[in-house]
């Protein structure tokens, strides 16, 4: 009888496919071709979907009048503001409710019992304390951050295990130095996973914030362009928010390999 | 310095809300540059024992002290069985822990790092983070880490259980010739006994139900090589008889199990 020969082959090689790097633009550019191609047809009407085309056009007009500068900025000055006041209280407050039992026995309770209001619900009330102006929109942006960075730090600290803490203060830490040097990068990993999180309740806060009280800012901006029904500068504005949203994660990313180069 | 046990008892809440008594009357000495080694069963209370003599628990009776002429801070040094070396941290970094901490300057952070980074034969690992690093290779750096501290009490829980055989042999030929460099007075926690009988001055035999002490047994064969051909009789003598001791309580905690 002959020989019949049977080739094992690897089964799980679906798991390790290599996708070349040109695929994800080919994802981007093909959907705002067929977008455009939509427009084109007149298939829906430009005053509700504008052409990819047209919106860039329009969209390079704001930025040459500098009208887009302006908002923009004042989007970006608020945000920043607003996360990183919200970032360092967060990390800070989490930290040490994590450390410290009393704390955690006295604080957390009431984090959790604000934590789920919709922070937007709190604009009237921080108008009428800090006044119309920046100050009530940087708030509202910080105490959206706040949360979540403060949740997501206090499990993070909670989950470094309690054998480097013991190493440690054995190789004569003081709790000080146990924070800065054990907790805090033991728990970076994840306090990035809460700034991520963060990051989309922010642009989120921004947005509401600026259509309820603002002049300037892109938020402002898309919605003024909404009553006057001009849908390409509103998608501009949309856009742009897709943008900065995107730049931003970009940005965590960056700072997460930096920080974090032994994972 | 002379390290005392004196009259040490530790109790525990189990999860039934009950007492359960882990370690009674526990009495011993460490003397200097002496090496003691605590043999026993597993739950006769090895690593709460040396837990508490390494400040990481309080006892429930008695106490832990240094004894000696001068009046300074005892400085310890534990190697984990977990290793517990920093990730975040290079082997360089988490070997200078400790003279970091105690305030030591940059330049006798560099010498002492490393001195201790070569004596464990990690030279040329320095930049290398743990997960870089083999099993064998990691507990090399927990080891450095504290010896840099020189420490007056030199603490190791089953340093070696979680690496192979043919690792463990090697490491445990190693840990005797740093020893023999730099003579701390050591307690060495492990369940085998060959290791205990390889490295000990004296072997303090642990008995469970509840945790207190068989017989402290002294090792009369010379520090150095005494897996020789022609110290086996006795080294197997010392074996046997630690083993008799210890065969009933771990027959009992494996029907637990
Ligand atoms: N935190 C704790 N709470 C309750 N009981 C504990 C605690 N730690 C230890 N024990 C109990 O004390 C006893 C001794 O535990 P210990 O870990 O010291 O044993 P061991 O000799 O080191 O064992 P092994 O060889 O398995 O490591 C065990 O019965 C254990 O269940
Ligand atoms: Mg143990």
């Amino acid at each position: 009888m002959a020989a019949v020969k049977q080739v094992i082959k690897n089964r799980v090689a679906f798991l390790d496919q290599k996708v070349p790097p040109y695929i994800p633009v080919l994802g981007i550019t093909g959907l705002l071709l067929i977008w455009e191609l939509i427009c084109r047809l007149n298939i829906v009407p430009p005053l509700f979907l504008p052409a990819p085309t047209a919106i860039v056009a329009d969209g390079w007009q704001m930025i040459s009048s500098g009208e887009l500068f302006r908002h923009l900025m004042a989007s970006l000055t608020r945000i920043l503001g607003g996360y990183a006041i919200g970032t360092v209280l967060g990390i800070t407050v989490g930290l040490i409710l994590g450390f410290s039992k009393w704390a955690d026995a006295i604080f957390t309770p009431i984090v959790y019992s604000i934590y789920p209001i919709p922070k937007i619900a709190l604009l009237p009330l921080i108008i009428l304390w800090f006044g119309i102006g920046e100050m009530p929109k940087v708030a509202i942006i910080a105490l959206g951050v706040f949360f979540p960075v403060l949740i997501n730090t206090f499990s993070g600290v909670k989950n470094v295990d309690p054998i480097l803490i013991k190493a440690a203060v054995t190789f004569g830490s003081n709790h000080l130095n146990v924070i800065r040097k054990v907790i805090l990068p033991g728990a970076l990993p994840t306090i990035f996973a809460g700034l991520k999180l963060a990051a989309g309740t922010a642009l989120l806060l921004l947005v509401s914030a600026e259509m309820i009280a603002a002049q300037y800012g892109i938020g402002a901006m898309v919605l003024h362009y909404g009553n006057l029904m001009i849908t390409t500068k509103l998608m501009a504005g949309v856009l742009l928010l897709s943008l900065l949203g995107l730049l931003f994660n970009r940005g965590l990313q960056w700072l997460e390999r930096r920080l974090i180069p032994w994972k | 310095m002379r390290v005392v046990v004196d009259n040490v008892e530790k109790t525990f809440i189990d999860s039934k809300k009950r007492e359960v008594t882990a370690l009674e009357n526990i009495n011993f000495s460490i003397e200097e540059q002496e090496f003691v080694v605590l043999v026993g069963p597993s739950g006769c209370g090895k690593s709460t024992l040396l837990n508490i003599v390494g400040g990481l628990l309080s006892p429930s009776k008695g106490e832990v002290y240094f004894e000696g002429k001068e009046q300074k801070n005892p400085k310890l040094g534990i190697v984990f069985q977990e290793i517990a070396l920093l990730p975040w941290r290079n082997v360089y970094e988490n070997v200078i822990y400790g003279l970091e901490e105690s305030g030591a300057s940059k330049q006798e952070q560099k010498v002492k790092g490393k001195h201790y980074i070569d004596m464990v034969g990690l030279t040329g690992f320095e930049k290398a983070f743990p997960k870089q690093l083999s099993g064998g290779m990691k507990q090399r750096a927990g080891i450095a880490r504290a010896l840099a501290v020189e420490p007056d009490l030199l603490l190791m829980d089953e340093p070696f259980s979680a690496l192979d055989a043919q690792t463990r042999t090697i490491m445990q030929e190693e840990l005797l010739t740093i020893w023999d460099r730099t003579r701390l007075s050591t307690l060495y926690v492990t369940h085998n006994i060959q290791e205990a009988v390889y490295l000990a001055d004296r072997v303090i035999v642990l008995s469970r139900h509840p945790g207190h002490i068989k017989k402290i047994i002294k090792i009369e064969l010379p520090k150095m090589g005494r897996d020789q051909e022609k110290y086996r009789s006795q080294f197997e003598r010392y074996s046997q008889e630690i083993w008799s001791l210890i065969r009933h309580d771990a027959e009992e905690a494996l029907k637990e199990a």
